[in-house]
């Protein structure tokens, strides 16, 4: 008898859905026990139903029908149905991992606090550019305290910004910033996206830069390197691409993120970070109760 | 002379596009005096800000001296006949902290403006604006990038948000006049709101250009007095006020004045003024965002590379206005590529 895999559910059938399905079915330690949207003819459910996942249309109530067989729901629907489904997860004892920027739970970035959320019964996944940006920015303000503002920069190819992302810009900026201010304690924080339509598709840029006259350039490099590392243990596609450096009062560290192509293509590294952060936060729930 | 010339709306750009001129440090005080002049000279529209707008003053694209809502009071204190507008880029600007300000800080017009092809996010801004009874603009930036059929397409997502012109920008001045006739000429007659033309100097083509757009159905022109703006500078306001006088279009410009204005801005940004060099005429040819000049200098000089490589580089790239964090990774890369490789 192998390892006893947590029973999950996945809420939303979109490309993040869809996607997270794919990297759930290659885990050790994640079992998909349903798939479930609204429609049994989008392009997300009917990928499900090849890959022989039960899938339902009824969304929430179909998972909460499943009452004790389910351990963990990702939800990937918008912030509006993630605060209605938040208490019904609940209130049936089901731990939520948000994909929406709903901001019901506890922030999660997993290379800085995840054993901290371990037992949260809901945790936030932060947006894209919050999974990309706040480790390095937590790295160069513990080496470097008393800086008083970071900046958050994030291009992504157009083709990846899907229609919600567009009519959220706002949001995706205001979660950034809070994400950035909560893990660094830094007073000011500002979030920037850039929508590149380039082809081919450009992978997902972020950029941390942080006002300090003269920072600790070898421990900032130093941790910024081992902070890297440890993402790339859920994010391989993860990679520094500008070691942290000084110009024009400014310390600047950049970092490219490929993603894995799993059901999205290689370019949408945006959509890849988050998707591997809520995974890397669900198999240590399931390595934990195997434990 | 033709007495049937339509009447053409000039913005003055010199404050917020002279922004990046001065690496955004334009001061109240040099504020207030332009922007009495801009008044004098009868311009319909003054705008001011730094150089990317609202909320864009950054680490990413440089810091302004003075907080943006000073800014827009002091020039707002000024301005009777001219009304005050603001360049807004949504992913730099957000509603809630940026908008709400402006439109409590009086401004007239709200020029919501995206890269080219992705028009769809500015309709939440756009939207706001009208929904609080002033005027919006669409602008769609680094225009020489797509085709006129992309162009429309685009446009018209703005008009359907509900902007009252399109104002088509050639932010890298990377257009020849045969290209501003077909682009503008092609959503001149398409458009149920007015075309407008923002243009830069680095070919030397920032009257050719605007004349051109006028004369393909251009109602709005962007103009800035001695061409303080971006790069090689946009199309200086003096000259526009003559053309557009010499060939009878109607405007509300008093050309003394706006003489005038031009000797005050030469005085007043002394030192900051743009000049065309080798930087600003390689940025055109590659087709890169003129305000990437000084940063591309700045990045250059200090990765020991030549900076009309990075230029070139970032063209290759399809770089966008907003991702001046990538001058740094281009120039770090070809300062990493220069290096001779060790020999064994």
């Amino acid at each position: 008898m192998g390892v006893k895999k947590l029973n999950v559910a996945i809420l939303g059938t979109g490309n993040i859905g869809t996607d997270l399905l794919i990297k759930v079915l290659r885990s050790e330690w994640l079992n998909c026990r349903l798939f479930a949207g609204r429609n049994l003819s989008s392009p997300g459910m009917t990928k499900g139903s090849l890959l022989n996942v039960p899938v339902s249309a009824r969304g929430i109530d179909g998972i909460l029908d499943l009452k004790g067989d389910v351990a963990l729901v990702f939800d990937a629907t918008s912030a509006e149905d993630h605060v209605r489904h938040a208490p019904r997860l609940r209130a049936a004892g089901l731990i939520a991992v948000d994909l929406t920027p709903a901001k019901v739970g506890r922030l999660c970035v997993p290379a800085v606090n995840l054993a901290d959320c371990i037992d949260e019964p809901n945790v936030n996944m932060v947006t894209c550019g919050g999974q990309a940006s706040i480790p390095l920015a937590q790295a160069i303000t513990r080496v470097n305290p008393g800086i008083t503002y970071l900046e958050s920069v994030s291009s992504i190819a157009s083709r990846s910004a899907g229609a919600a992302t567009r009519i959220n810009l706002d949001e995706y900026l205001m979660t950034t910033e809070h994400g950035l201010h909560e893990f660094t304690g830094c007073p000011r924080t500002k979030a920037i996206l850039n929508l590149n339509p380039a082809q081919p598709c450009v992978h997902m840029q972020t950029t941390v830069m942080a006002r300090i006259a003269s920072p600790d350039l070898a421990r900032t490099r130093a941790a910024v390197a081992a902070m890297v590392e440890a993402i790339r243990r859920y994010v391989p596609g993860y990679q520094l691409i500008l070691e942290p450096m000084t110009e024009n009062g400014r310390l600047v560290a950049m970092v490219r993120v490929e993603g894995l192509g799993d059901y999205l293509p290689r370019y949408a590294g945006n959509l890849d970070i988050i998707n591997c952060a809520a995974i890397a936060f669900a198999e240590a729930v399931a390595r934990r109760r195997h434990a | 002379m033709s007495t049937d010339q339509p009447t053409i709306t000039v913005c003055d750009a010199t404050l917020r596009d002279g922004s990046h001129a001065c690496s955004h440090q334009i001061s109240l005080e040099q504020i207030r005096a332009y922007a009495k002049a801009s008044e004098a000279a009868g311009f319909d529209y003054l705008e001011v800000g730094h150089g990317n707008g609202l909320g864009a003053s950054s680490l990413q694209v440089g810091e302004s001296l003075v907080p943006e809502l000073e800014m827009l009071a002091a020039a707002r204190a000024e301005l009777k006949h001219t009304r005050l507008s603001v360049h807004v880029m949504p992913g730099f600007a957000t509603i809630e902290r940026e908008l709400k300000g402006a439109l409590a800080a009086g401004v007239d017009l709200f020029r919501v403006g995206s890269h080219c092809t992705e028009a769809d996010i500015t309709q939440r801004h756009i939207s706001h604006v009208r929904a609080a009874g002033r005027h919006v603009w669409g602008v769609l930036m680094m225009s020489h990038m797509v085709s006129k059929e992309v162009l429309l397409q685009e446009a018209r997502k703005m008009q359907s948000y509900g902007a009252q012109g399109i104002v088509l920008m050639d932010s890298a001045g990377a257009y020849v006049p045969a290209e501003v006739t077909a682009k503008v000429g092609h959503l001149a007659a398409a458009l149920e709101v007015p075309v407008g033309f923002h243009a830069h100097q680095n070919l030397g083509l920032s009257i050719a250009n605007s004349l051109a757009a006028l004369e393909a159905g251009a109602r709005i022109v962007d103009g800035t007095a001695r061409g303080f703006g971006a790069g090689a500078g946009n199309a200086p306001l003096e000259l526009l006020a003559a053309v557009l006088q010499r060939q009878g279009y109607v405007t509300s410009i008093d050309l003394y004045h706006a003489l005038d204005a031009a000797e005050l801005c030469a005085k007043l940004f002394a030192g900051s003024l743009p000049v065309s060099n080798g930087i600003t005429i390689v940025s055109g040819l590659a087709g890169v965002f003129s305000g990437f000049a000084k940063p591309v200098q700045r990045a250059a000089a200090q990765l020991g590379v030549d900076p009309r490589d990075v230029f070139f580089e970032l063209g290759r790239r399809k770089v966008v206005g907003g991702q001046e964090d990538l001058i740094l990774e281009v120039a770090s890369e070809l300062a990493r590529r220069a290096q001779p490789t060790p020999t064994p």
